[in-house]
């Protein structure tokens, strides 16, 4: 979807789904996603996104929980970070348990995605949308918008994993690189704040990555570009 | 709380003052945190910023500076910044920058004051280790105390008034009415020119008013005759670079009332005693010149009780352990002095003329509460043993026992005037330390380290300076004595692996002690001796032996300025225990407990004693045995 940038305007976009959507909950909230043209990342009020999920697949697969901090270039907001923990409709397969930590009691108290989404969206709403690997929370919550909404939600994201990818994947180097059988640079999260000194964190958590991907994108921005780079130019 | 601030509550409560905290509140301050990236050299706080957050480093490393720009500290993971603009309404006091990639953890300040209100140990390590600075900006910020650390060059309000040397008095004197000063430099122009086109001028003479009484009305002189031959020809200078408090004690010890200050030995100004009267007598110049005015070992016996009141109020008044040095410095010598006048007026003027010498700390003006009294006498060439020996060992034993009874006790190992070994003539020290530069066995090493540190204190002291002078001539191109006295000065180390046990075990029932001065200051002063005669420095003291080693560029960048801050905080931890002592009544000793330092000061302690032994390894490699 990035290479489409220059064809694709995601404010034209918006402005047709917007006047589209029938659900006044989600048409407010893809309103709030058109953002000025000329908005700053230095003025851009962010909040970094993590789901955490039963594997991979969209269709099969569910949200467990969900993460998320608000955050500006200068600062993230632990104070106003916000986490869930629901109840996914199928049973919990056994090696998400391992990764995610999250036990049966847990979840068995939860609220569902459901009955959670519009205060997730009201989090998100106004703010852009910060994630690392688009595909996952990108696809989820599109789902999860149609399963409680019955219309689709499709908005900007900026993608910390994509930013790692512009630079240690693209470019007929690294393309030389991989026809050659050469190992490119990992642009997993964890890999990825190794390259800009960030802390390794031990415990992960929708919140704890969502944290750390907000970590990453202020070690990005400052590294890569300047305080007036336009936000818009990073969607993905 | 929500499990995902365990990341954050687990790593602060690793690091003071986090570790005082109950675990419920740990929590509080892991979800109320804000965080930021901060890239390799850029700032964090800029001088006079508003300040709203403690800070703390989650990794990476952050400098902080003073208003100067000189670096002040480093800190890293763990380390907090910024407590002192929060105590002191919400403005940098010292501008902080990322020195690598760091990420910074912010502490609203409004939970900040609350936990230094509910929690004594979080309050102390924040606000106690700091005391000593907050007095040092409060005491800044009235304006006062802002003089003892300020340049002699600062106090300069005008051009020196000068007159060539071939004018006449009356033309001197003319000069100094238009001009209304009391005082005129008398100036050879030399004949080069600086690039920018202005003269250059050579100091030759002072003329002052005094002089013009005494000297040509009072003596009915012609006034068209020249001013060269009444003015008072090469009169001391002082650079503008020296601390005022220097200057004053300068004029004191040599009574003069103008000071000409150079820059590279050209005339930049004149201090006047009228300048630095608002500078008055901090309390060390009052017992300076109440030592002058006793009559007897009884009188300066009394006169003694008050030194160390004197050292506990410039310790108070947040002197740098430089001044205090000096200050000490000076009042010692005062005592010898005084009592070398005293035993003059007892035994009679001497039969040939000498030179008392100051030798250690004191010539180094490294002088604190407790010192060993080392000194020795340069005798005439004239001295005849059979007839003079009489007069300098009761000289000696009148100076030594009132040094003795006035808190310099008795030196250990016997280097003393009182010791017929070192009252020697000119042409037998020039001899004896020909034989240590030459011969550099184990005890002429020893020896060095105490008689190159000399100065002279009454008499021919002009004697001290030609065989200083003769000392640095000969060491600067003896390499197999400066590798030796390398050796030599690599022979006590700073307590390193102490210092890891000491971290592991600190609550243990281990009481154990570090001996500041052996440990740390007198091996750096070693260290930096060794430097200073490899570049031929004639300073005595560590701090501008530095200057000058800085200067001949010997040393790996910023090592320099490294020493210089090791000295002064291990001199500076050394004071402010002694001050302990004094106050507690306890005796006056170096050895400082780890248990009562706090973790900031072990941390810096732990610093400066690594600034020594990377210091020590370049030593052995700098001065190698050829």
């Amino acid at each position: 979807m990035g290479r489409v940038k220059d064809e694709f305007s995601w404010r034209a976009f918006l402005t047709q789904q917007a006047s589209a959507c029938e659900q006044p909950v989600v048409q407010q909230f893809i309103e709030s996603q058109i953002f000025p043209e000329h908005l700053t990342v230095a003025e851009a009020e962010f909040v970094a996104l993590d789901f955490e999920t039963t594997g991979l697949d969209v269709e099969n697969d569910e949200i467990v929980s969900i993460g998320l901090v608000p955050f500006t270039l200068d600062r993230i907001k632990v104070s106003q970070a916000r986490h869930w923990i629901v109840k996914p409709e199928c049973n919990l397969k056994d090696d998400s348990i391992v990764i995610h930590g999250i036990t049966h009691s847990a979840i068995s108290d939860a609220p569902t995605l459901d009955e959670v989404l519009e205060q997730v969206l009201s989090c998100l709403a106004g703010r852009v949308v910060v994630v690392h690997y688009q595909y996952i929370e990108r696809e989820f919550l599109n789902r999860a918008v149609q399963h409680r909404f019955d219309t689709g939600l499709v908005f900007p994201m900026v993608d910390t994993m994509w930013l790692e990818g512009v630079l240690y994947r693209a470019g007929w180097r690294n393309k030389l690189k991989r026809l050659l059988g050469g190992r490119l640079q990992s642009i997993r999260l964890a890999d990825s704040r190794l390259r800009y000194a960030l802390p390794r964190y031990h415990l992960h958590s929708a919140m704890s990555d969502a944290i750390a991907t907000a970590e990453l994108l202020q070690a990005q921005i400052k590294h890569r570009y300047s305080n007036n780079k336009i936000v818009t130019e990073l969607f993905l | 709380m929500e499990a995902e601030q365990i990341e954050i509550a687990e790593f602060l409560g690793r690091y003071p003052p986090f570790t005082f905290l109950p675990e419920k509140t740990l929590q509080r301050v892991a979800t109320s945190v804000e965080i930021s990236y901060y890239r390799q050299g850029t700032d964090v706080f800029r001088f006079g910023d508003e300040i709203h957050d403690l800070c703390i480093i989650r990794s990476g490393a952050v400098e902080i500076y003073r208003r100067n720009g000189n670096l002040y500290n480093r800190l890293s993971v763990g380390d907090v910044f910024g407590q002192l603009g929060l105590l002191m309404s919400n403005r940098v006091r010292l501008p902080a920058r990322a020195m690598e990639d760091s990420l910074l953890y912010f502490l609203p300040e409004k939970l900040f004051h609350e936990l230094c209100d509910d929690f004594e140990e979080f309050a102390y390590f924040v606000e106690v280790d700091d005391k000593r600075k907050l007095n040092k900006e409060v005491e800044q910020q009235r304006g006062e105390g802002a003089l003892s650390s300020e340049k002699v060059a600062t106090l300069i309000t005008r051009a020196p008034v000068m007159i060539n040397t071939s004018a006449s008095i009356r033309h001197a004197a003319l000069k100094m009415t238009e001009d209304s000063v009391s005082c005129l430099l008398i100036v050879d122009e030399i004949s080069s020119y600086e690039d920018d086109g202005e003269p250059q001028y050579d100091l030759v003479g002072i003329l002052t008013d005094r002089d013009l009484r005494t000297r040509v009305v009072s003596q009915g002189l012609d006034l068209d005759g020249s001013v060269a031959a009444v003015m008072t020809p090469h009169p001391k200078t002082i650079d503008k670079d020296t601390y005022v408090f220097e200057a004053m004690l300068m004029m004191l010890r040599f009574n003069l009332h103008h000071l000409p200050v150079v820059d590279h030995g050209r005339p930049k100004g004149v201090l006047a005693i009228s300048d630095i009267v608002r500078y008055e007598s901090k309390n060390s110049l009052y017992i300076v010149s109440l030592i002058h005015r006793q009559h007897s070992q009884e009188e300066l016996v009394e006169v003694a009780k008050d030194v160390s009141d004197c050292f506990i109020r410039m310790v108070r008044q947040d002197s740098s352990a430089h001044m205090i040095g000096s200050a000490m410095s000076v009042i010692g010598r005062s005592f010898k002095q005084r009592l070398l006048e005293l035993a003059e007026e007892k035994l009679g003027p001497p039969p040939v003329p000498y030179c008392f010498l100051a030798l250690g700390s004191m010539a180094r003006d490294e002088q604190l509460l407790i010192t060993d009294q080392d000194n020795a006498i340069i005798l005439s060439n004239e001295y005849d043993h059979a007839k003079h020996n009489a007069y300098f060992e009761a000289l000696s034993a009148f100076v030594s026992d009132g040094l003795d009874k006035c808190g310099y006790p008795y030196c250990s190992g016997r280097i003393m005037a009182t010791n017929p070994r070192w009252r020697k003539t000119i042409s037998d020290w020039r001899a004896c330390f020909a034989d240590w530069i030459d011969t550099p066995n184990p005890d002429a090493l020893l020896n060095s380290s105490v008689f190159f540190d000399l100065e002279g204190v009454w008499g021919k002291t002009e004697w001290a300076e030609e065989l200083y002078r003769f000392v640095v001539n000969r060491t600067k191109s003896s390499p197999k004595f400066l590798a030796s006295l390398a050796r030599n000065a690599l022979l006590r180390t700073p307590p390193l692996g102490f210092f890891k046990e000491f971290v592991m075990e600190q609550d243990g029932e281990h009481r154990r002690t570090i001996n500041l001065k052996r440990r740390g200051t007198a091996p750096l002063a070693d260290l930096i001796r060794v430097h200073a005669l490899a570049v031929g420095s004639m300073s005595r003291n560590s701090f501008s032996r530095l200057d000058d080693i800085i200067r001949a560029g010997i040393l790996p960048d910023k090592r320099g300025q490294e020493l210089k801050y090791a000295l002064e905080y291990l001199a500076m931890v050394r004071i402010r225990h002694q001050v302990e002592d004094v106050e507690e009544g306890q005796e006056i000793d170096n050895n400082i407990e780890p248990d009562t330092l706090s973790d900031i000061e072990r941390r810096n302690l732990k610093e400066a004693f690594n600034v020594l032994n990377n210091s020590q390894r370049f030593l052995k490699y700098r001065y190698p045995f050829s």
